[in-house]
């Protein structure tokens, strides 16, 4: 039995002043590494947060350069044709910025068009769009990406709360008739999604009629903040929104079953159900929420995924988003404005990732622990 | 007889963050053939920094490893010999062998690297090795490792060990992990093999009593300094230093228990006549 | 003589990793892919018409004996195509998801075995490929080519779908590495090239399997769309320009013989994938395996595995309920 202290090993850890004045030693500040628990509200893991946005920012350079670089790599013709179509109708500055965004006047060397490039991006300047009648490339993504925001935001958080929901509950009752739910859902998530948007039109609208068949509100109605309006935008895009919630569903319910499986075979678990904790605390308070904090992070990584499925999706619907943009710019051969897209597209993911990253980090306790 | 000299070493480490770990502070001791070391201390006393620096997977900060006299080398034939003269049998006998081969490769991998013996023998040379470690070859080489005992994986280990007929053998405690009713088995495996191939060993443990039987002499480590080293039985016995005494008090003495336990027995006898 | 021992043990661990693939799921998975393979193989003998063959007399035809599943716009056997269709899909996703998988392989297990800035380079690497959104990239670069052969579709789409199994893998090498095992190899003096491929990549072989199987679905999903958009070129026939011809000529809704075996097709192989990946997945982590059946087991004594009390039995309750 060793004695409270010995005097050959001096005390683990910092000491707080306190303890050290009065004798005896308070037993429970030996040996351990805290003090004391400290409760200053929030703490903010400013070192993870700071890491993350390193790397967005890192991201952004990259995507940035490539999108510099992709016109210059490909075979001149396409980019030469591209010129010599719009060559009537441009004037002179956008065709100037044009050209620079192509890298065509090859007297420039390579890292001062780089450096152009940069300086047209920091003004805004993303070239001019032929398909869109010589309109700046920015007006014509920023008049379509609300509606991609809004059919993008609302499918994926229907989609994530009723998958882990759903996740949750089967995983709870493993064993029972919920089981079957899963193959069911990820059959549904391997069907293509544009696939099962034609099917739904098809059937949905043209037959039965119950949605309108594409687009974000009839031509013809007002736009604006008015009941008539709201109505339209939402019978819209009940159809498409639905679409991509039943595809992608599937994969949030298999993920949270699995952690949902593992978490609970924690002997914590056991322990709260021990102690006469209601199951509907333990299931969602306990086990939930320790299962829900992977799906978190998977999600930063699924937006990719779920932003091609939006794209596409809109295509199907012709939805007036960034998607259909980027189709009609693709079938256009419209260089400029589909660089300009890409860039948009992976700019919104990157804002997407940080926030993804700020809840993941206010959730979990640990990444907070690990700053102190 | 081959030497190996651990001259005040000092390894300090770098937390991101919270600064530096002194891991060891001028530790000294030498291995010699022939001879067994034990090197005694609880966890995070920087016992199995020792290991890593000896199987160089770590560098000395300061202070400096010698070979037969000349520094170990880092890189090319000077680092073939010195890994072929000393081995290391870890303390974890399940995550030693790769649970996707054979013990049949886990043995002949080092016959093989170091052309211990030519290629026609290997068999021959990969049975008489756990013949050595009291194993049946035939019942053994084709398993893998999840199908065999701790005791049995732990002898595997050792055979491996011995395979390039090493002069120093580094055991980091080799019985840590296994039952204890099998633990005798396996040191006496090991004393009887280092006196046979005149090896000489470091015994890295935490356990004073296997410590005391098995070492000519022990080093006592207290948070990466050497706080007492001297023959085994006068460090046990006549322990100077007070962590050395408190290490020593902690161990169970089975004497001990039964002479106090038979003294509160007749204690308590004496009291229930008063009826309480 | 190296040869004989190793090979003798290379094929029984061979036979033992197939164990992954064993259980039913991933046998239902693999015996599904396995059709649609013979199906690519033996196209010429299986498809009753050639796909391009227009029959102006039989333009838009319901399924019947003739054509099993109707014909398009212009008489085409809708039938044929889905089988020709099937070699187009196969072959582009195996070659992309090898050609993602073999980058993979290398980034990760790499940035997993090196440490330093070397290993957090190809991670940073691989995280921007993970970040930037797919789609868009195989768009815009897909859409420079004119007519691009067949490698280079499959090198597009593998070239966003590695950074994923690049990612899993330095994870896992990385906790391999520190295992003792691979010390003792170092320790043993092991060649650098021997220890990752013969003493890690064994090891790592369920993870790799899986990513493959991620990547493939990933790849033929990804093929199918950009054929469906109509970027990829129609010379390259498969289950997705079926579906770009049926939209561009207005099949929809009513001629659904034209466009709903093509999407049947992308699903079955989706589920066929998905299926040998549940195999692996419950191979992996037995927890997954054994939950569901434990449950039932249980339920059928009437236990409820979620029951926070143990029932505790007797001779006389085991007979009051007998």
């Amino acid at each position: 039995m060793s004695t409270g202290t010995s005097t050959t090993q001096p005390p683990a850890g910092p000491v707080s002043p306190e303890a050290a004045a009065s004798d005896p030693v308070d037993p429970t500040l030996v040996g351990t590494t805290a003090t004391a628990a400290e409760r200053r509200g929030i703490r903010v893991p400013w070192r993870f947060i700071g890491g993350r946005v390193a790397f967005y920012l890192f991201t952004a350079w990259a995507a940035i350069t490539i999108n510099f670089f992709l016109p210059r790599m490909m075979k001149g013709d396409a980019v030469d044709a591209y010129m010599a179509r719009s060559q009537g109708q441009l004037q002179p500055e956008a065709e100037k910025a044009l050209r620079a965004l192509f890298g065509l006047d090859t007297s420039v060397p390579l890292w001062q068009q780089y450096l152009d490039y940069w300086g047209m991006l920091l003004h805004g300047d993303l070239g001019v769009s032929i398909s869109t009648g010589m309109a700046p490339v920015g007006d014509a993504i920023a008049s379509a990406l609300p509606w991609t925001l809004g059919l993008v935001g609302v499918a994926t958080i229907i989609s994530f709360a009723v998958g882990t929901g759903l996740g949750a509950v089967i995983g709870w009752r493993r064993g029972g008739r919920l089981d079957a739910l899963v193959p069911i859902t990820t059959f549904m998530g391997t069907v293509p999604y544009f696939w099962l948007g034609l099917i739904f039109i098809a059937v949905f609208s043209t037959l039965l009629g119950w949605f309108p068949a594409g687009h974000a509100y009839e031509l013809g109605v007002e736009p604006g903040w008015n009941m008539a309006f709201i109505g339209e935008v939402i019978s819209h895009a009940a159809l498409p929104v639905i679409t991509i919630v039943i595809a992608s569903v599937g994969g949030w319910v298999l993920g949270m079953r699995n952690m949902m499986l593992t978490v609970l075979d924690e002997d914590y678990i056991t322990v709260a159900q021990a102690k006469g904790m209601p199951n509907r605390r333990v299931i969602w308070r306990y086990a939930a929420r320790n299962a829900v904090l992977p799906q978190i992070q998977s999600f930063a990584l699924a937006l990719g995924f779920i932003v091609g499925g939006t794209i596409v999706m809109e295509m199907v619907f012709s939805y007036p988003g960034i998607g259909l943009l980027l189709l009609s710019a693709t079938n256009a051969k419209d260089f400029a404005l589909m660089q300009g897209i890409f860039l948009v597209l992976v700019l919104a993911v990157l804002v997407a990732n940080i926030l993804a990253d700020i809840a993941y980090a206010i959730l979990d306790p640990r990444t907070r622990q690990t700053e102190a | 007889m081959t030497t190996l000299e651990f001259t005040n070493v000092t390894k300090i480490y770098n937390v991101r963050g919270s600064g530096q770990i002194k891991a060891l502070d001028d530790v000294s001791f030498t291995l010699e053939s022939r001879k067994t070391i034990g090197l005694v201390g609880q966890s995070g006393s920087g016992k199995s920094t020792i290991a890593k620096i000896l199987t160089q997977l770590e560098v000395p900060t300061r202070g400096e490893v010698l070979l037969d006299g000349a520094p170990i080398r880092r890189s090319g034939k000077g680092l073939r010999r010195y890994r072929q003269q000393l081995r290391m049998v870890f303390q974890d006998p399940f995550a030693s062998l790769n649970p996707y081969h054979s013990i049949r490769h886990h043995i002949e991998r080092p016959l093989r690297l170091d052309k211990v013996v030519p290629r026609d023998q290997v068999d021959d040379e990969v049975r008489r090795l756990l013949d050595r470690v009291r194993l049946d070859p035939d019942a053994i080489l084709e398993r893998r490792p999840h199908e065999l005992s701790g005791g049995q994986r732990q002898r595997v280990a050792i055979a491996r060990a011995l395979a390039s007929r090493p002069a120093l053998l580094v055991a980091d405690e080799p019985v840590s992990m296994l039952d204890v009713s099998i633990r005798l088995g396996v040191l006496n495996l090991l004393a009887d093999l280092q006196r046979e191939e005149g090896l000489g060993m470091l015994y890295i443990t935490h356990d004073l009593a296997t410590a005391r039987h098995f070492s000519d002499e022990i080093l006592v480590l207290n948070q990466g300094r050497v706080v007492e080293r001297g023959p085994a039985d006068d460090v046990i016995l006549h322990p100077k230093d007070p962590y050395t005494r408190e290490l020593r008090a902690a161990s169970p003495d089975p004497e001990e228990f039964f002479r106090t336990a038979s003294a509160q027995a007749a204690a308590s006898t004496h009291s229930l006549g008063g009826m309480r | 003589m190296d040869t004989p021992v190793t090979q003798k043990t290379f094929f029984s661990q061979l036979k033992a990793s197939m164990a992954m693939f064993s259980n039913r799921k991933s046998a239902a998975g693999l015996i599904i892919l396995g059709i649609f393979t013979l199906v690519a193989i033996a196209a010429p003998l299986i498809a009753p018409y050639d796909p391009k063959a227009q029959n102006l007399d039989e333009t838009l035809q319901p399924p019947s004996f003739a054509h099993l599943m109707g014909t398009t716009h212009i008489g085409e056997d809708i039938f044929s195509q889905i089988v020709y269709g099937t070699r187009g899909v196969l072959v582009v996703g195996f070659l992309a998801t090898i050609m993602a998988t073999v980058v993979a392989i290398v980034v990760g297990v790499t940035a997993g075995y090196l440490r330093g800035w070397k290993s957090e380079s190809l991670s940073a690497l691989s995280n921007v490929f993970l970040v930037i959104p797919g789609l868009p990239l195989m768009i815009i670069i897909a859409s420079q080519f004119q007519n691009p052969p067949l490698a280079v579709i499959a090198a597009v789409l593998g070239l966003t779908g590695w950074a994923w199994g690049a990612r899993v893998l330095r994870a896992q090498t990385m906790s391999l590495r520190n295992r003792d095992f691979i010390q003792a190899a170092r320790a043993n003096g092991e060649p650098l090239h021997r220890i990752i491929l013969v003493e890690m990549l064994p090891n790592l072989m369920a993870i790799i399997a899986s990513s493959f199987v991620g990547t493939m679905t990933a790849a033929v999903l990804g093929l199918t769309t950009l054929a469906y958009i109509g970027v990829i070129p129609v010379s390259n026939l498969n289950w997705g320009t079926i579906l770009f011809w049926a939209q561009q000529n207005s099949a929809f809704p009513y001629y659904w013989w034209w466009y709903v075996p093509a999407g049947l097709c992308i699903a079955l192989v989706g589920v066929a994938l998905a299926l040998i990946n549940f195999g692996i997945d419950e191979y992996v982590n037995p927890r997954l395996r054994s939950a569901g059946e434990r449950a039932r087991a249980m339920k059928k004594k009437g236990l409820d595995v979620n029951d926070a009390v143990t029932a505790v039995r007797t001779a006389e309750t085991r007979e009051s309920q007998a």
